[in-house]
């Protein structure tokens, strides 16, 4: 609405009270960690928001210039520590980017399995902990819930249920157990119907919908423009996903798996049908979006791990195959990024002919999401900033690596 | 000279004592029953409420909730948690202003507890017969925002502050609506005595005031979600909310402090819903007679009267209980609104939709007096009497508020004189 | 990358595109520091590249500190930047690199200088902070080059090779 300011009725415009500086976080409940933003409030309206990270920051990159690829494996697990399947995934396959080496059939499904029960299990947190954020307390626990079943069948399968080192060069560590599959499957039948709850406590809920619906609107341009990915880029409408467009080395892991990416094309996600529609207030690029683009990943996600647990059962070759601990690395640089669920989780590996890596350097899919934050929250209120950072699902360990 | 058959109002209790000692002294003890049972009601209250809220959510998240303290069901878990809460620290922030951070608890507290002391548990069981109970009750309850104001203040916290503003606004604006959804019933019986609007709707649940007419139904659930805002539960706990301001107002409390503003959130909550039981289900009349066919009225005798009330003291902490674990059943369901959207729905929905409600149960009162979905249950109860065929403004009604209150004038002007009004009441039924 | 490209930048640039490599796994073309930004904007609005994504900026620094290994390497001591790139319009991507002196004029404590491209891809704020933070390089341009995973007091660039740990950070033990 424009103002007239030469109206006489006008006495005073645009009335200021002192502005006042808080600092949200690093010990804050809804920042995901240790998180620190700075707002400039005016009352309950945030003028600025400055982001502040680095607490967790643990030397990730430098550690890897001191050990052999496989010995840094594990130091990916504790970057998303909430999907470290995917980390060790995503440095796995760069380091066998390098080493040019192939892998079994069995090992690819094997993969994809673990890999897709992992973001099964990040998108539970990450919804979750986004009704925490709304101040809806009991989806949380429902989430973890189920998340713990997935930790049951990964403890059952490496041993451990939150740093893994599962996946690793060459394949897995260890073959999957007897009648794993079939609990998997098990799982699987009785997450879907429970989805249904999750939509109808949050996704459909009225109030949650008020709080999201038009909040944090991010247009296509600045979700490329600021490097974002996957379910923020996605909920944004723009249609990018690495297991499909990716580099080959990744996306053979995905090939002959039916699945679309799941993204708004002409007001529509695929097969959104059989989800709840998309309320009218909503906005593409809004915190509801990219809320709804996880949800609707998950189902996704339960398909594909269905269609990989059919074709595991049945390929051929072995888990992996043996990689040295202190295999020499050939001369040479690769970058490769991965779609962990957060986003693309890239590494950049250059070797000098040893078996130490001269550098690595492991692109955040948290970084770059997360620094678009003082795009959306100018001008909203402080009941919001939690609502935005929250949708970007942010996991401080991988931004701060 | 009172006997036992009038322990039914503290001036007569304080009579009876005064048979045996100074008067001045059977005040004094009067007074001090009415303070200790008052405040067994509020710190047992709090206790149970306080474990209900951590075994309902418990249910609600597929938990269990404390099982252990105290054997079974951990029902000794709020005691020892406030055992935990006294031998805390207190502290206070450097910057904060000592005498304002100190006391901001206790206003809280006492403005929560001064609210029972208006709230009748059964029929004439309250501690100060106030005729104008209603609107004390509220008065009172407001006045606990103060409490948080102080607190928030004083704690030389911007969180605390925050949420201090917000509960200001917030309970502020919450006021409106929920005094004009108390209006109604007052506006049906006639009386602003809490005492007489629960005998009003003595019987069976229709003559509950919330079957009353369609408006006094809807009315009820607006009044419902204004003591919710107004007693900061979720969905409105903004002032708190700790995903956003960490703590809000009690973010610098600890130890015992806190856990005043605790007590006195529990006990507002009582309140709130108390005054709902009585405005809307009856008090403490249930949903079947069972007093009155049973002859366990102060009619039949003392003792009976006795055992009546105290089964009406049951039935109506029940209902209240019921209404408190609604909440914490809606808090632990739903995320938390905005602080526009919070205001906006005080004034956009609430506000609107109390005035219409009111405006409704006018005319309803004025077209069909009594309530004419249940129109037949009234009247039966009642045997009208020479004084209330002499008020003409009844004539219409089924004489119904006049059967029991003959000694007043007019409905706006309720008997000080209960056991008067009291006596004029025949229960045919049973 | 292809060849072709290479040469179109070569036509267009001239001597700035200063090398490639195209035997490497990822294929990197290299820049001359003071045309980065516009072979960058360049690379983002051409309409048949459209390098509209950003990836990665990182600093990789080259010193053999041990004598012995130093002898037996084939390059001189240097920093590098590597900017990775991807388009999502032709889903195509690209490496680009700028070989920086590891001290600016090699002044020890100088920084080595680079322009930024923050206002080519905004997401370049934040990595050329990282970089300037973790690697030691200089941003021309950047709007708050700031330190942004380590302390802003903090002494030394930690992922250059001659780094060495502070023995003592605010009364914190340091080895």
């Amino acid at each position: 609405m424009a103002t007239d300011l030469g109206d006489p009725r006008i006495i005073e415009f645009d009335v200021r009270t002192d502005e006042m500086l808080v600092n949200m976080g690093p010990q804050h409940p809804s920042t995901h960690g240790v998180l620190r933003l700075v707002l400039r409030t005016d009352g309950e309206i945030v003028s600025e928001v400055t982001p502040h990270i680095g607490y967790l920051h643990r030397c990730a990159e430098k550690i890897g210039e001191n050990l052999t690829p496989r010995q840094y494996i594990p130091y990916t697990d504790r970057m998303d520590y909430l999907a470290g399947m995917n980390m060790n995934l995503g440095w796995a396959l760069t380091v066998e980017k390098l080493l040019k080496l192939e892998l079994p059939e069995k090992a690819k499904h094997l993969r994809v399995i673990i890999a897709e029960m992992g973001r099964i299990a990040s998108h539970l947190v990450g919804m979750g902990a986004y009704g925490l954020d709304l101040g809806s307390f009991s989806p949380f626990l429902y989430a973890f819930r189920e998340r713990e079943k997935i930790l049951d069948l990964f403890e059952k399968a490496c041993g451990a249920r939150l740093t893994y080192s599962y996946l690793t060069v060459g394949g897995a560590t260890h073959d999957l157990p007897p009648g794993w599959l079939q609990e998997c499957e098990d799982f699987l039948t009785q997450l879907l119907p429970i989805i249904e709850e999750y939509h109808a406590l949050l996704t459909t809920n009225a109030i949650f919908v008020r709080r999201t619906a038009a909040i944090g609107i991010m247009s296509a341009e600045q979700a490329i423009g600021y490097g974002t990915s996957g379910p923020v880029l996605r909920g944004s409408g723009v249609d990018w996903d690495l297991r499909r467009d990716g580099e080959e080395r990744y996306t053979e892991l995905y090939d002959g798996y039916a699945f679309e990416v799941i993204v708004q094309k002409n007001g529509h996600y695929p097969n959104d049908h059989k989800y709840p529609a998309v309320p009218g207030v909503a906005v593409l690029g809004d915190c509801w979006h990219r809320f709804y683009v996880r949800m609707l990943e998950v189902m996704q996600s339960i398909d594909i791990v269905r269609q990989a647990i059919d074709r595991y059962s049945r390929a051929s070759g072995t888990h992996g195959i043996p990689v040295k601990l202190n295999e020499k690395l050939p001369k040479g640089e690769v970058y490769l990024e991965t779609e962990a669920p957060r986003g693309q989780m890239g590494f950049y590996l250059v070797s000098d002919g040893t078996s130490i890596p001269w550098r690595v350097r492991a692109r955040s899919s948290c970084f770059s999401n997360l620094c678009v934050t003082h795009e959306l929250c100018r001008g909203c209120l402080i009941a919001d900033v939690p609502a935005i950072v929250g949708s970007l699902d942010i996991v401080m360990g991988e931004i701060d690596r | 000279m009172p006997g036992l058959g009038s322990l039914r109002n503290n001036t007569l209790v304080a009579e009876f004592f005064s048979q045996y000692m100074w008067s001045w002294a059977a005040y004094l003890l009067t007074g001090l029953i009415h303070c200790a049972l008052l405040i067994q009601v509020g710190a047992v209250g709090a206790l149970f409420f306080i474990w209900a809220e951590r075994k309902v959510s418990g249910r609600i998240q597929d938990r269990l909730g404390p099982t252990r303290v105290g054997g079974m069901f951990g029902w000794l878990q709020s005691l020892a948690d406030g055992i935990k809460l006294i031998t805390k620290e207190d502290l206070m922030p450097d910057g904060a202003d000592g005498l304002l951070f100190r006391i901001a608890p206790y206003i809280s507290f006492c403005a929560s507890f001064a609210a029972l002391m208006a709230l009748p548990f059964s029929d004439g069981w309250v501690a100060i017969p106030i005729n104008t109970g209603v609107f004390f009750i509220l008065a009172v309850l407001g006045l606990e925002v103060f409490g948080v104001i102080l607190g928030g203040y004083a704690s030389a916290s911007k969180w605390s502050l925050f949420g201090a503003m917000r509960e200001a606004a917030q309970v502020v604006s919450y006021e409106v609506p929920l005094g004009m959804c108390v209006v109604v019933p007052v506006l049906i019986t006639g009386t602003m005595d809490l005492v007489q609007i629960g005998t009003f709707q003595e019987g069976w649940f229709t003559n509950w005031l919330i079957l009353h007419d369609p408006f006094t139904f809807i009315i009820f659930w607006v009044y419902f979600t204004c003591a919710l805002a107004s007693v900061n539960r979720a969905p409105f706990d903004l002032a708190e909310a700790e995903s956003e301001l960490v703590a809000g107002f009690h973010t610098e409390y600890s130890g015992i402090r806190w856990s005043y503003f605790f007590m006195a959130e529990y006990g507002s909550m009582f309140a709130v819903s108390g005054l709902a039981t009585i405005l809307f289900f009856g008090g403490w009349n249930g949903p079947v007679p069972i007093t009155g066919w049973l002859g366990l009225t102060h009619e039949t005798g003392p003792i009976a009267g006795y055992i009546g009330n105290f089964l009406g003291l049951v039935n109506f902490v029940g209902k209240t209980s019921l209404f408190v674990i609604v909440m914490i059943w809606v808090r632990w369901t739903l995320p938390r609104l905005r602080i526009d959207q919070v205001m906006k729905m005080c004034l956009k929905f609430c506000v609107p939709i109390a005035a219409v409600m009111f405006l409704g149960a006018t005319f309803w009162q004025r077209q069909f007096p009594g309530g004419v979905l249940l129109k037949t249950s009234y009247g039966d109860r009642y045997v009208v009497t020479e004084a209330d065929t002499a008020a003409p403004a009844k004539s219409k009604d089924s004489a119904k508020p006049a059967a029991k209150t003959a000694g007043e004038a007019s409905p706006g002007q309720p008997s000080a004189d209960k056991t008067a009004s009291v006596s004029h009441r025949v229960t045919k039924g049973s | 990358m292809s060849q072709a490209l290479l040469d179109r930048l070569k036509k267009k640039f001239g001597d700035q595109i200063t090398g490639a490599k195209s035997t490497n796994l990822d294929p990197w073309i290299e820049v001359a520091p003071p045309a980065l930004a516009d072979v960058c904007l360049y690379l983002r609005d051409e309409k048949d590249l459209r390098f509209n994504y950003l990836n990665c900026i990182s600093g990789v620094d080259y010193l053999e500190l041990d004598p012995k290994k130093a002898a037996k390497v084939d390059w001189q001591p240097h920093t590098e930047v590597v900017y990775h790139l991807w388009s999502l319009t032709h889903k195509h991507s690209l490496v680009l690199k700028v070989i920086l002196p590891r001290w600016k004029g090699d002044v020890a404590g100088e920084l080595p200088e680079v322009p930024s491209v923050a206002g080519i891809w905004p997401t370049a704020d934040w990595h050329e902070r990282e970089v300037f933070d973790l690697s030691g390089v200089r941003f021309i341009g950047h709007p708050a080059l700031r330190r942004i995973l380590c302390p802003e007091d903090w002494v030394g660039h930690p992922l250059r090779k001659d780094y060495e740990m502070p023995l003592e950070y605010h009364g914190i033990r340091g080895k």
